[in-house]
């Protein structure tokens, strides 16, 4: 049973042989823990963690332009709901997952109000409730099956117990996603900038912004798969927030995000595969650990160079 | 389920309620719901740091609270609120997720973290709550009108010399030490519903702030008990029934307000 954290599990570990070239550069192999390319978790953690940065990057964009950090918050935490629904109907994850962020994207958008402030409350609201609902599910799991490891698997998610055969789903979630705020760029730009401007040239906003939060959802759900319901957050917001402060322009600031949400995951998985031989416990140290850590850093250094620069101009 | 090994349950569950209703009331006064939900889950990773070190479980909690909550306060100083809220919170989640990964034995401790163990209150863990929440609750009463200023007027409260700044961060030390006492009898991801529904209910209902509050505090209370006696009976995690019934006195509340002004 995948252990919170311990996304590494050790399933190539027993292809932990050194490829034996000599001429592998030594720094290199400082880089990379020896096994690390030859080793088929990575490439599946690689591939399906690299999709859902792309997705959660170029959607969170927009999610941070319209100010709808918490409901990206509150979404991944609701696809917990149906993550623990579809452990007990014994359903791919991924189905419950996007499956719950749908719905209540569209409750969220329903009984949403226009300010701000009433939004944060009704999107608390739904939280709340749904989160109560994945309690007693988890209980359910945990009473059935005597598997106290769904509920963390469920929370936190472990890129490395990702199969391939996940990569076709994870691509049939993403995609939608992707299309969503490729068809939407410009409404969606405009109504988030001004919904009345937008609205008084012809944009439905309140579908625009349905269908906006549609997307958030089936990113949040992606990246709740692969790096957990509750780090699903930081891809989400992190890189748009660093793209936005270091960029002047929506489109390049889109581009931006995706590389650095890709770029972090990336050197995550790196990271936690070279920490296997890191204390305490020789077990590997989370890779959303790293993920997390490496935005948060980025996040703080792209606002103290923001300042600089404005000092200095 | 009055059996003496409850007694302790609805006693802790009742103090509980009250600091979540007086504290929720300026929580939904000041639109700060990201805020009030962030500050719990962040407080959860102290809790498992804590059991990691070895040392109290409050105090871990509370340590961590403190520092997500003055950690939002300084880094909204810089960015957007909401943005800066999500990576403090995140933040001190991947911590949360380094913690547990070094400790062997939490699965069990870690869902009563979650969502709630109200059941399991032994004596000795009453006092510290009943002597730190009633600090918590005398800090809101004592600091009511310049609260109220600063959260409805910004503008005519700076005039009046209250530094809106200032009680920002009272107001999020506030938020952090009701967390970390609330925290392990609903849970991590259920004070929150505790903390706005009620007095969200109790807004719609009324306008004087002070009955609000007291209304806030009446729903939160109801809400703990039929949740415990729920629990009870079914024997289904607590957590739920917190949830929803936070979702129920919301609905209610708009509900009734709505039948009050399609009467006029």
């Amino acid at each position: 049973m995948p252990r919170a954290g311990h996304s590494l599990e050790r399933p190539w570990n027993d292809s932990l042989e050194r490829p034996g070239d000599a001429a592998m550069s030594s720094l290199l192999r400082l880089l990379f823990a020896p096994g690390f390319f030859a080793s088929s978790p990575v490439h599946v953690a690689l591939a399906v963690g690299g999709i859902a940065a792309l997705v959660s990057g170029v959607v969170g964009t927009f999610t941070v332009l319209r100010g709808q950090s918490y409901s990206g918050h509150a979404l991944a935490d609701l696809s917990v709901t149906g993550g623990s629904a579809s452990f007990l109907a014994s359903i791919s994850p991924l189905w419950g997952f996007a499956g719950t962020g749908v719905i209540a994207a569209s409750i969220m958008e329903m009984i949403g109000i226009r300010q701000p402030r009433g939004r944060d409350l009704a999107t608390g609201i739904v939280r709340g409730a749904g989160l109560g609902v994945a309690a007693l599910f988890l209980y359910w799991d945990t009473t059935s099956t005597s598997t106290t490891g769904a509920t963390v698997t469920i929370l936190f998610g472990s890129m490395f117990t990702v199969g391939s055969s996940a990569i076709p789903l994870v691509l049939a979630f993403g995609l939608p996603a992707l299309a969503i705020i490729a068809i939407l760029y410009r409404p969606l730009l405009l109504s988030s900038v001004s919904a009345d401007v937008a609205a008084a040239r012809g944009v439905r906003v309140r579908l625009t912004g349905l269908a906006c939060l549609i997307a958030i959802a089936l990113a949040v759900s992606l990246a709740a798969v692969t790096v957990g319901a509750i780090l699903s957050t930081a891809l989400l917001v992190g890189p748009a927030a660093i793209a936005l402060r270091l960029t002047s322009t929506p489109g390049r600031a889109t581009v931006t995000a995706a590389v650095i949400a890709v770029a972090s995951t990336w050197i995550g998985v790196v990271l936690a595969y070279d920490s296997f031989t890191w204390p305490p416990s020789h077990d590997g140290w989370p890779v959303s650990f790293f993920i997390v850590a490496l935005i948060f850093l980025g996040f703080l250094a792209a606002q103290l160079t923001g300042r600089l620069r404005r000092v200095g101009g | 389920m009055f059996a003496p090994f409850m007694v302790n349950a609805w006693v802790m569950a009742s103090i509980v309620a009250v600091i979540a209703g007086v504290v929720g009331f300026f929580v939904v006064l000041r639109g700060a719901a990201f805020v009030a939900d962030a500050v719990p889950q962040g407080a959860f990773a102290g809790a498992t740091g804590a059991s990691l070190l070895g040392i109290n479980t409050l105090l871990g909690l509370g340590l961590f609270a403190l520092a997500g909550s003055l950690g939002i306060g300084w880094l909204s100083r810089r960015a957007r609120r909401d943005v800066a809220t999500a990576l403090i919170l995140v933040m001190m989640l991947g911590l949360g997720a380094l913690f547990l990964s070094f400790t062997v034995e939490y699965s069990s401790e870690i869902f009563s973290l979650l969502f709630g163990e109200v059941l399991g209150v032994s004596t000795t863990e009453i006092l510290p709550v009943v002597i730190l929440g009633a600090v918590c609750v005398l800090a809101v009463l004592l600091l009511f009108r310049p609260l109220l200023m600063t959260s409805l007027a910004p503008e005519s409260s700076a005039a009046a010399g209250i530094s809106n700044g200032r009680m920002e961060l009272v107001f999020l030390v506030i938020v952090a030490l009701a967390t970390s006492l609330t925290l392990p009898v609903v849970g991590a991801l259920l004070i929150f519903s505790l903390m706005i529904g009620p007095p969200a209910a109790a807004r719609s209902l009324t306008a004087r702030p002070l009955a609000a509050m007291g209304l806030s505090v009446v729903l939160a209370v109801l809400t703990v008990w039929v949740a415990i006696a729920a629990s009870f009976e079914t024997n289904w995690p607590v957590g739920f029934f917190v949830g929803v019934g936070g979702a129920v006195c919301y609905a209610a509340g708009r509900l009734l307000a709505w039948l009050r002004t399609s009467r006029n």
